[in-house]
C-alpha cells in the first residue's frame, strides 16, 4: 500500500499526463476513422456490389498487417511521433467501421428504399431519412469495436515516439519494474471498459424507438 | 389524364419487357393491369413513375411528356403504395404518413392537421399518430400506406399488388374501403394484380398483358361477356365465366327458345288442345309475323267457354316482358318478385323470341354448381322443370 502511495507521489502527475495522451491518440484515430469510414461505407452502397466487395477486400487485408509494422511502416512517410502514431492507428479503426457501416446499410430493407424512391426521394434524401437512422445501431457497434481495438493499440504508439502509456508499460517491461508495467495496463484496461460502456449507451441512445419496440 | 403512346421496354438488346403499349386511362379511372407474372404488368407501372425508364415511346400525365420532367417532382406528385408496404420502421405513424408533405416542405402544423384529416378516412383515432408501424396489424399498415400515397393529394395513384401480402378477409375488408375512398375522393388508380377476383371486384377498367403485350382492354363486364381469345378465357377461368355469366349474361344466350305457342286466330278448343298436349297451362299468342300479342291461360278459356270464340277476342294484351340483351341477373329477380313463372323475351319491334322460366333460374345454379360439363343431363333436367312450371 505504502508503495502505491509512494509511485502515485512521484509518477502520478506523468501518469495522468500520459493517460491523457492516450486518450487523445485513442480518440483522434476513432474521429479521424468514423469520419473517413462512414460515408465510405454508404457510397460503396451505391456502386456496384463487386466493386464494394473488392474495396472491403483490401481493407480487410489492410487490418491483417501487423499493427507494428504498420506504425513502422509509417516512419519513412511520416518520420516520429504523435501523428504518425494516429494517422497508423486510423488506418486500423477503419476496418471496423467500415464494414459494419456497408453491411448495415446493406441490410436495409430494399422495399423501404424502393418505397423511398418511388414516393420521391432524392438519393441523399433516402441517405438521411432511411439508410442512416436503420443502419445506425450496426455503425454505432462498429464504432465500439474499433474503440476498444484503438485503445490496446495506442499503447504500441510509444514505439514510435506517439507517448501515452504504453511509455509506462514499455519502460517497465525494459527496466523490469513490474510497478510501471502495472501502471500502465491498469489505466488501458479501465480506459477500454470506459469506452465499451459509454458507447454501448451511445448505440442504446441512438436506436430509432420504433426498431427498439421490434426487439 | 395518363397516356401511353407505342411504349417499350427492352432490356439487353433484344428481349421486350413490355412492347408496344398504347392505351388511355380517363381521369377517376380505376385501372386494373392483370396477368400472370413476368406479362410485364408491374414494369408498365413502374414506367409511369420512372422507377423504370421506358425505351421507346411516350408515356404522358395531363399531356406532358413524363421523360422531360424531373423524376423526383414527377413522383411526389404521384401516389405509389407497394406490397411490401414499406412503412419506415423508425417513423411514427405521423412521420409516415406525412413524409411526401415533409419533402414538398409543408410547414409541421400543417403537416399534422393532414395526418388526422387522413386517418379520419379510414376510421382510425389520432392515438395511432405517435405509434410505431411496428405496433399495427398488417391490415393496419397497409391502410397507413395508402394515407402515406394520398397525403399531397396526388391525383394519380400507383399501387403495386396492395393487398397481395394480407390475409384474405383483411384483404376482401380494404378492397372495399379502397374501392369506396377512390370513388368519394375521384383519384385516378393504376392499380397491378394477379388476382382475377380482386381486379374485376376493383376495375372500371382491366388491361389485361402477357408476355408484355396488350391483349384485351376493357371493362369487366365487356372482359367477361366477350373474352378477347382463348388466353383470356382461361386466365378468368371457366369456373368463374360460368358463375358470373347471371351477372353479365344477357337473356338471350340463357332463354327457351321453343315457347309454347298459339296464332291469335286459333280457337279456344283448339288452344286447349295444345295446353293438354304441351302440358302447360298457359299460351303466348301471336300473330302471324311473331309478334307478341299476349297470353292466354286455363282460367280464361274456362270462362269463354261457350262463346266459341278465338284466342283473339279473349287474350289480354297487358303482359310484362323482357328485352333480349337485358342482363340475366336482372330479369330472374325480376321474375322472382312479380311471382310470374315465365317472362317473355322479345326483340326491339315486340317479336317473340323465347321465354325466361323459373327454370332458367335452375339452369344458372346448376351451372354455378357443377360447371358446363354435362350438357345433355341439363337439358333434360331443365324440361321437365319447365313443363311443371309452366
Amino acid at each position: 500500500m505504502n508503495t502505491l502511495i509512494e509511485f502515485l507521489e512521484v509518477h502520478g502527475g506523468e501518469m495522468i499526463y500520459l493517460t491523457w495522451q492516450h486518450l487523445y491518440i485513442t480518440l483522434s484515430a476513432l474521429f479521424l476513422g468514423t469520419i473517413v469510414a462512414v460515408p465510405l461505407g454508404i457510397l460503396l452502397n451505391k456502386v456496384p456490389r463487386k466493386f464494394g466487395q473488392f474495396i472491403i477486400g483490401i481493407v480487410s487485408i489492410m487490418q491483417t498487417f501487423p499493427s507494428l509494422a504498420i506504425l513502422a511502416f509509417v516512419i519513412p512517410f511520416l518520420g516520429i511521433g504523435q501523428g504518425p502514431a494516429i494517422f497508423a492507428l486510423f488506418i486500423y479503426s477503419l476496418l471496423p467501421i467500415l464494414r459494419n457501416t456497408y453491411v448495415g446499410i446493406r441490410g436495409v430493407d430494399p422495399a423501404l428504399n424502393e418505397s423511398g424512391k418511388g414516393m420521391g426521394m432524392s438519393a441523399w434524401e433516402r441517405v438521411r431519412h432511411v439508410e442512416l437512422p436503420l443502419a445506425t445501431p450496426v455503425i454505432m457497434s462498429g464504432i465500439r469495436l474499433a474503440s476498444v481495438y484503438l485503445v490496446g493499440w495506442a499503447t504500441l504508439a510509444s514505439y514510435i515516439g506517439g507517448g501515452g502509456l504504453g511509455d509506462f508499460i514499455f519502460n517497465g517491461l525494459n527496466l523490469y519494474q513490474p510497478e510501471f508495467i502495472f501502471a500502465g495496463a491498469i489505466p488501458v484496461t479501465l480506459m477500454a471498459l470506459l469506452f465499451e460502456l459509454t458507447l454501448s449507451k451511445m448505440e442504446k441512445g441512438m436506436t430509432p424507438n420504433g426498431l427498439k419496440a421490434a426487439a | 389524364m395518363l397516356k401511353f403512346e407505342n411504349v417499350s421496354k427492352i432490356y439487353s438488346g433484344n428481349h421486350y419487357a413490355v412492347q408496344n403499349l398504347s392505351f388511355e386511362v380517363e381521369k377517376g379511372e380505376f385501372i386494373v393491369f392483370i396477368g400472370p407474372s413476368g406479362c410485364g404488368k408491374t414494369t408498365t407501372m413502374k414506367m409511369i413513375n420512372r422507377l423504370i425508364d421506358p425505351t421507346e415511346g411516350v408515356i404522358s400525365i395531363d399531356d406532358k411528356d413524363s421523360n422531360l420532367q424531373d423524376t423526383v417532382q414527377l413522383r411526389r406528385d404521384i401516389g405509389y403504395v407497394i406490397q411490401q408496404i414499406g412503412l419506415f420502421p423508425h417513423m411514427t405513424i405521423q412521420e409516415n404518413v406525412t413524409l411526401v408533405p415533409r419533402l414538398l416542405k409543408w410547414s409541421k402544423e400543417k403537416r399534422k392537421e393532414r395526418a388526422k384529416e387522413l386517418l379520419k378516412l379510414v376510421d382510425m383515432g389520432e392515438e395511432y399518430l405517435t405509434r410505431y408501424p411496428n405496433e399495427l396489424s398488417g391490415g393496419q399498415q397497409q391502410r397507413i400506406g395508402v394515407l402515406r400515397a394520398l397525403a399531397a393529394d396526388p391525383p394519380l395513384i400507383l399501387m403495386d399488388e396492395p393487398f397481395g401480402a394480407l390475409d384474405p378477409i383483411t384483404r376482401d375488408t380494404l378492397q372495399g374501403e379502397f374501392k369506396d375512398l377512390q370513388q368519394r375522393l375521384g383519384k385516378t388508380i393504376v392499380f397491378v394484380t394477379h388476382d382475377m377476383d380482386e381486379a374485376l371486384k376493383l376495375a372500371d377498367r382491366m388491361l389485361i398483358l402477357k408476355d408484355g403485350k396488350l391483349v384485351q382492354i376493357g371493362t369487366p363486364d365487356e372482359i367477361l361477356t366477350e373474352p378477347a381469345n382463348e388466353f383470356v378465357e382461361e386466365f378468368i377461368g371457366k369456373e368463374r365465366l360460368i358463375q358470373m355469366r347471371a351477372n353479365v349474361e344477357t337473356v338471350e344466350h340463357m332463354m327457351n327458345k321453343h315457347p309454347v305457342t298459339i296464332h291469335e286466330s286459333a280457337s279456344l278448343s283448339v288452344a286447349i288442345q295444345v295446353m293438354r298436349e304441351k302440358r302447360v297451362d298457359s299460351l303466348l299468342v301471336t300473330d302471324s309475323e311473331g309478334y307478341l300479342k299476349g297470353y292466354v291461360d286455363i282460367e280464361m278459356i274456362e270462362s269463354n267457354r261457350n262463346n266459341n270464340k278465338t284466342i283473339a277476342d279473349i287474350h289480354l294484351t297487358k303482359i310484362h316482358t323482357v328485352h333480349k340483351k337485358a342482363r340475366l341477373r336482372d330479369s330472374i329477380s325480376r321474375i322472382l318478385k312479380l311471382g310470374a313463372s315465365y317472362v317473355p323475351v322479345v326483340d326491339d319491334d315486340m317479336r317473340l323470341l323465347g321465354i325466361l322460366t323459373r327454370a332458367t333460374l335452375v339452369d344458372v345454379v346448376y351451372d354455378s354448381i357443377w360447371g358446363h360439363e354435362d350438357p345433355g343431363k341439363e337439358d333434360q333436367i331443365a324440361a321437365t322443370v319447365e313443363e311443371s312450371v309452366l
